[in-house]
C-alpha cells in the first residue's frame, strides 16, 4: 500500500510541506503571527510557554519544539526568538538543521525590534516557501506513516461508535506495518488495567500504570475533587458519569494490538512500529502538540459533541459518533459514524471509508479543519509552575 | 441487526452489564425503550424518569455502594438505590477514581 508523500532529506516522509514559523518563547508570538499572517505556506505554532519555568519544563519546550520543526510534515523552519528567554534556541536551531531542511533563526532584540524582525522574517520565510513549494511529492509505502489518535468533546456516542471506528483503523494500520501513537493518560483511569494486559511485556505494563498513577497524583495534590475537570462538563450533558466510564470508552480508539512500549510527551518516533502510548493529558492544545511532536502525519480525532480544532502541522481528520452532531456541525466533521449507532452502517464499513479517507489525506486532501485554517489553539503540556 | 427506527431505542453494551444507553430523543417517565444487546437480543424496558439522548437507564434493582458496570466494568458506585427503568448519570452514580475529596482514599 503506498501513497504519495514529501521525501525528506534525512528519509522521513511527509503528508504537508509547511513553512514552520517556530516562536521560541511566548513573547515572540505576534511577530511570529504578522510572518506567518503575510506569508503563503507557512503556518505558526503560537504556545505560552518558553520562559520562568523550571529547568524540566524548560527542557520539554525545546525538546517539543524540536519535534514539532523536525516533523517530516515541516519542509523548512524558522525560528523566532526574542533573545533573552530560557528555552535553549541554539540546541533548538542545531537540532532541526541535523534533519537537512532549511532553517533560520531571527532574534527580535538583536534586529532593533518587533517591526524590523518582522520585516527580516518574512524576507526569510518568503525564500523558504520559494525553496520548499517546488518539491513534489513521490510514491511512498505506507509503512513510513505514523498516525496518532485523540477523542475530544466527547458522549456516550464516542466510546460506542465513532471510537470503534478508530479501533478498527488503528489495528488495520499496526498490521501495515505503520507507527500508532495514542494518549490521554488521565482518561486511562478506571482502565489502565485492561491496557497494561495489552502491554508486550511486564515492563511496559508497569510503565502504563505508574503513568497513569502520576498523573492521578496530580489532580489529587490540589486535594480536592477531580469530578469537577473530568468527565468536563460537556461530557456530563453528553452523558458520561464519571472518569472510569469516560476511560473504557476512551480506550476502544486503541485497537486491540499489543501495545509496544510508553514514549514521553515530548519524544519523536524514530525507529518505533506498532501500537504506542505517549503520555499526555487529554485536552486538545497539548496533546495535539505532543502528537505533532511525535512527527506523526496526521491525526484521527473522534468527537460525540463536535470538536473543530486542528493542528497547524497536522491534519486531523475528524470522525463523529453522534449523528446529530454530524448534521449540526458538517462543516467540521469528516466522517460520520453515527450510521453505526441508528444501525445503518457496520463498524467495519465505517473503519474502511475512514482508511480511504486516510489515504486520501495522505496524498493532499484537506481535513474540514485545515480548510478552514482552524488551527491555531495549540500549547505545550508543561508539569510545573509558571514562576 | 435489525433495528425498527421508529422504537426508542437503548443498547447494551456487554453481558455483565447492568445499565444500557438510550438513543432516542425526549424521553420521559411512562416511555417504553427497546434495549437491544451486541448478540441481537432485546427486551422493552419501562423508563421511570426523564432521559437524556445518550444516558444511561438502569436495568435491574442496584443498590446503594453496589457497583454500576458498563463495557462490563465498573464505571462507579450507586449513591442511593436505583430502580430497574431509572436514569442512572451523576445524580445517583458516583466516580470512585482521581479524587482528592475522599477520606481514608488509598494513595498508591
Amino acid at each position: 500500500m503506498k501513497f504519495m508523500g514529501y521525501v525528506r532529506s534525512n528519509g522521513k516522509v511527509g503528508s504537508r510541506n509547511h513553512v514552520a514559523v517556530i516562536p521560541s518563547v511566548i513573547c515572540a508570538n505576534d511577530v511570529a503571527q504578522a510572518v506567518v499572517g503575510q506569508v503563503q505556506g507557512t503556518v505558526g505554532f503560537f504556545h505560552h510557554q518558553g520562559c520562568c519555568q523550571l529547568p524540566p519544563d524548560l527542557e520539554r519546550v525545546t525538546d517539543t519544539l524540536i519535534g514539532l520543526g523536525c516533523s517530516s510534515n515541516v519542509g523548512a523552519a524558522l525560528i523566532v526568538s526574542l533573545g533573552c528567554e530560557g528555552t535553549d534556541h541554539e540546541r533548538l536551531l542545531e537540532t532541526i538543521a541535523k534533519t537537512g531542511k532549511p532553517v533560520e533563526i531571527i532574534r527580535i532584540q538583536e534586529l532593533g525590534g518587533a517591526s524590523r524582525a518582522i520585516q527580516a522574517g518574512i524576507d526569510a520565510a518568503q525564500k523558504m516557501v520559494l525553496k520548499v513549494s517546488g518539491i513534489q511529492r513521490e510514491p511512498v509505502n505506507i509503512s513510513n506513516v505514523t498516525m496518532s489518535i485523540k477523542c475530544g468533546a466527547s458522549d456516550t456516542t464516542s466510546g460506542m461508535a465513532s471510537n470503534c471506528v478508530v479501533g478498527y483503523l488503528a489495528d488495520k494500520m499496526v498490521d501495515l506495518g505503520c507507527t500508532v501513537v495514542f494518549g490521554e493518560t488521565t482518561e486511562f483511569i478506571g482502565a489502565e488495567h485492561i491496557l497494561a494486559k495489552r502491554a508486550v511485556s511486564p515492563e511496559v505494563g508497569e510503565k502504563i500504570y505508574k503513568i497513569v498513577n502520576r498523573m492521578e497524583l496530580r489532580a489529587k495534590s490540589l486535594g480536592c475533587d477531580m469530578r469537577k475537570g473530568q468527565p468536563t462538563p460537556g461530557n456530563i450533558a453528553g452523558g458520561l458519569s464519571s472518569i472510569e466510564e469516560k476511560s473504557l470508552g476512551a480506550i476502544v480508539k486503541s485497537g486491540t494490538r499489543p501495545i509496544q512500549g510508553v514514549m514521553e510527551y515530548s519524544e519523536m518516533v524514530t525507529t518505533q512500529k506498532g501500537l504506542w502510548i505517549k503520555d499526555t493529558p487529554g485536552r486538545e492544545p497539548e496533546i495535539l502538540t505532543g502528537m505533532a511532536c511525535t512527527g506523526a502525519q496526521f491525526m484521527v480525532f473522534s468527537t460525540g459533541r463536535g470538536a473543530p480544532q486542528g493542528f497547524p502541522s497536522m491534519p486531523v481528520i475528524k470522525v463523529c459518533g453522534n449523528p446529530n452532531t454530524f448534521n449540526l456541525m458538517n462543516h467540521d466533521m469528516d466522517l460520520n459514524a453515527g450510521l453505526i449507532i441508528k444501525g445503518e452502517k457496520t463498524i467495519e464499513q465505517v473503519g474502511e471509508e475512514a482508511f480511504q479517507k486516510v489515504i486520501n489525506v495522505l496524498n493532499g486532501e484537506m481535513t474540514k479543519n485545515e480548510a478552514i485554517r482552524y488551527f491555531n489553539s495549540i500549547d505545550i503540556y508543561t508539569m510545573g509552575p509558571v514562576i | 441487526m435489525e433495528i425498527n427506527m421508529n422504537l426508542k431505542l437503548a443498547l447494551k453494551v456487554h453481558d455483565l452489564d447492568n445499565v444500557a444507553t438510550i438513543f432516542a430523543n425526549d424521553v420521559v417517565a411512562g416511555d417504553e425503550v427497546e434495549m437491544h444487546d451486541k448478540k441481537g437480543h432485546s427486551q422493552i424496558i419501562d423508563v421511570l424518569g426523564e432521559v437524556p439522548y445518550g444516558h444511561k437507564i438502569a436495568l435491574q434493582d442496584i443498590l446503594v455502594d453496589e457497583k454500576i458496570i458498563k463495557y462490563g466494568e465498573e464505571i462507579g458506585v450507586a449513591t442511593k438505590d436505583i430502580k430497574k427503568g431509572d436514569y442512572v448519570h451523576v445524580h445517583n452514580l458516583d466516580s470512585t477514581r482521581g479524587r482528592g475529596d475522599l477520606k481514608g482514599e488509598v494513595v498508591l
